[in-house]
């Protein structure tokens, strides 16, 4: 039930959407298509839909090539961002479209309908038109819609954009929930990384029409395959730094590297992510000097910022509320510094966390 | 009317908006008498002399000139002529707005440009051209002469110019709605399994009906009102090649007043039969519109708000 994708590119004019992007999608799971707009998530969700035919490359699933299917042929489900409900048939119309262009008996037809609107909890609205539904609903009736012949993928196109965000917390979990009980091979495709890292099985990081990462949710966060990784998935402080001997200096600080073979001394650039950042009063060993600059408080953080000798630039820390409390911060206080963790890249490529 | 674009179905929203009134009264009165004073000159007084010619000799004369029998021949091809250009031209235009509205093809620009020609290019230029092609001495007139088949100054060469000068309304109006409207549901009605036929029949044609209806019935009146172009092909043969309006020029040149007016009030009564259609179509069009932008949310599941959709609030609305 794998989907395969090799190799596929994809231009519109001298914009190239696709670039020689292959990655393998489970059977059964639930994967998301992460990345910024641009960066062809979506084409490629497009092309698993066949609403686009790759320039080249190919796409099978279960070993047929999808590429030559049309996307009439390929029985899978699509969601829209914008639902795109048909508004001028009633919920259960839209719901039964499927069915009906397949020519089924109408008793099924009914009993299917009746079923999805269960699932979706949505019982007794069948007659209603889209337009008389709130957003939340009609995305839901969009994904019955996709899923009333029983498609053999379910693809969804951030279908959880256009809601606000209490609603789109809801129906994220009703989404996982939905998987876990029909168990469609499913992939979607969002911009926002907390969303793909509570719903997704799998990730697929994407950037400038580039794979830049596969892999768990927990496992990409922690060990960040690129610069773009790195930053796409939140906060981080960002420090030059050099590589020589085995270990990484910036400023007085040095970290071990597992230096490429026999590279020198090399440029490279540090990775820190705030909350990875520790302050206290009262230095260990490897601890450095630093001065506080700066205090924000966001809520049930508090934001540190920083300076470090050596270091150009501000460094910034998060700590929770009670631990900033105890530390009695003020701005101009000298500061120790540690590090619980930090990722090291040279050249694009990272050698060190 | 060459020239002047049919109305358009979209971006209608904006009449409804609450006017600000800033103007003085007395400029708001003056501006009304302008326009009541024009609209009175111009096309109340003209109507009032048609109609007042029409039965000035009284009835019994006007009941003559309509079921003369050259009268009736006139009203047949009229309607004959419209019954083949316009589903001619509903085909046409929905073709070419789909091309153009779905996608991106060299030589859009100018098939949208070429649609507009016949608005652009006066009326006998039109006629002129067909009797070039297959006129006598036109470059076809030989081979239809060989073969028998006579074009120029008989019906096939009326509904060939009456074609050339209606078919843009049709594909005028549908062009703004289906870009309004984008090929979203199309294609999702694709993925979920329906063939062309079925997503154009389920999908496409509910979407653009009023706008092609709207289309439909304004290529209907100047098919039937067309003078120029009509007049250049048809030969004016009584009883034969004659539409009604060239019916009420012949009758007018032959100083029967009152017979030509009588005539002349049957297409006024196709004016006013357009317009109200027309206004029928409109009124339902908004109203599908209004039920989209204000029908009453569903009663929110437990911890879902609903989010604001609507854009107007109206008491008491019920689907």
């Amino acid at each position: 039930m794998t989907i395969t994708v090799e190799h596929v590119r994809k231009r519109f004019g001298s914009f190239v959407a696709l670039d020689d992007v292959s990655v393998e999608i489970p059977g059964g799971e639930l994967v998301a298509l992460l990345g910024p707009s641009g960066s062809g998530k979506t084409t490629l969700l497009r092309i698993l839909a066949g609403l686009e035919s790759p320039d080249s490359g190919e796409v099978r699933h279960d070993g047929n090539d999808l590429v030559r299917q049309s996307a009439r042929d390929r029985n899978v489900g699509l969601v829209f961002q914008h639902y795109a409900l048909f508004r001028h048939l009633t919920v259960a119309e839209n719901i039964a479209f499927a069915l009906r262009v397949r020519h089924r008996p109408r008793a099924e037809i009914d009993a299917r309908v009746g079923e999805l609107l269960h699932l979706i909890q949505l019982d007794g609205l069948g007659h209603r038109l889209p337009s008389q539904l709130s957003g939340g609903q009609r995305q839901r009736v969009a994904l019955a819609r996709a899923l009333a012949a029983a498609p053999r993928i379910l693809l969804l196109d951030e279908p959880f954009g256009a809601l606000d965000a209490q609603v789109r917390q809801e129906l994220r979990r009703w989404l996982r929930r939905l998987h876990d009980e029909i168990h469609v091979t499913t992939v979607f495709v969002t911009h926002d990384q907390e969303e793909a890292f509570e719903v997704a099985d799998r990730v697929v990081v994407m950037n400038h029409g580039k794979v830049e990462q596969v892999g768990p949710p927990q496992h990409v966060f922690e060990h960040p395959a690129s610069d773009f990784v790195i930053r796409f998935l939140g906060q981080v402080n960002v420090l030059p730094a050099r590589v020589a001997g085995g270990r990484a200096h910036f400023g007085e600080v040095a970290l071990d590297a597992a230096a490429p073979a026999g590279a020198a001394d090399q440029p490279a650039r540090v990775y820190i992510r705030p909350h990875e950042v520790e302050l206290t009063r009262v230095p260990r060993p490897v601890d450095v000097a630093a001065t506080v600059v700066r205090l924000a408080p966001l809520g049930s953080v508090v934001r540190v910022e920083v300076a470090v000798d050596g270091v150009e630039g501000p460094v910034h820390a998060e700590l929770d509320g009670r631990r900033a409390d105890a530390l009695g911060l003020r701005p101009g206080d000298a500061i120790w510094l540690s590090l619980r963790r930090a990722r090291v890249i040279v050249d694009g490529e990272r050698v060190a966390a | 009317m060459a020239g002047a674009g049919p109305g358009r179905l979209v971006g209608r929203k904006a009449a409804r908006a609450p006017q600000v009134r800033t103007e003085p009264l007395a400029v708001r009165l003056a501006l009304i008498a302008v326009a009541t004073l024009f609209l009175g000159l111009f096309v109340i007084l003209p109507i009032a002399a048609v109609l007042h010619q029409a039965f000035s000799k009284g009835w019994d004369v006007y009941l003559a000139a309509v079921q003369d029998p050259a009268a009736r021949a006139a009203i047949e091809l009229t309607v004959t002529v419209a019954l083949i250009a316009v589903p001619l031209n509903l085909v046409f235009g929905v073709a070419a707005s789909w091309a153009i509205a779905r996608f991106r093809f060299p030589g859009r620009a100018l098939l949208l440009t070429l649609i507009d020609l016949p608005f652009a290019v006066s009326p006998v230029i039109s006629g002129m051209v067909f009797v070039l092609l297959f006129g006598a001495h036109g470059v076809l007139g030989p081979f239809l002469a060989e073969h028998d088949i006579k074009v120029i100054f008989a019906l096939p060469g009326i509904v060939l110019a009456t074609i050339f000068v209606t078919f843009p309304f049709v594909a005028r109006e549908l062009i703004p709605v289906m870009e309004a409207q984008g090929a979203e549901e199309e294609e999702a009605a694709i993925v979920l399994g329906a063939s062309g036929w079925q997503m154009f029949w389920w999908v496409t044609l509910p979407k653009i009906k009023w706008g092609l209806l709207y289309g439909v019935i304004l290529c209907n009146a100047r098919a039937m009102g067309e003078f120029g172009a009509v007049s250049v092909v048809s030969g004016h043969i009584r009883g034969r090649t004659n539409t009604m309006p060239l019916h009420v020029e012949i009758l007018y040149n032959e100083y029967n007043y009152a017979a030509a007016f009588a005539v002349a009030s049957l297409l006024l009564l196709l004016a006013f039969a357009t317009l109200g259609a027309k206004r029928l179509v409109e009124h339902r069009a908004r109203q599908a519109e209004l039920a989209v932008a204000i029908a009453p949310a569903a009663p929110a599941t437990p911890g879902e708000p609903t989010p604001p959709t609507a854009t107007l609030v109206l008491p008491e609305t019920t689907p």
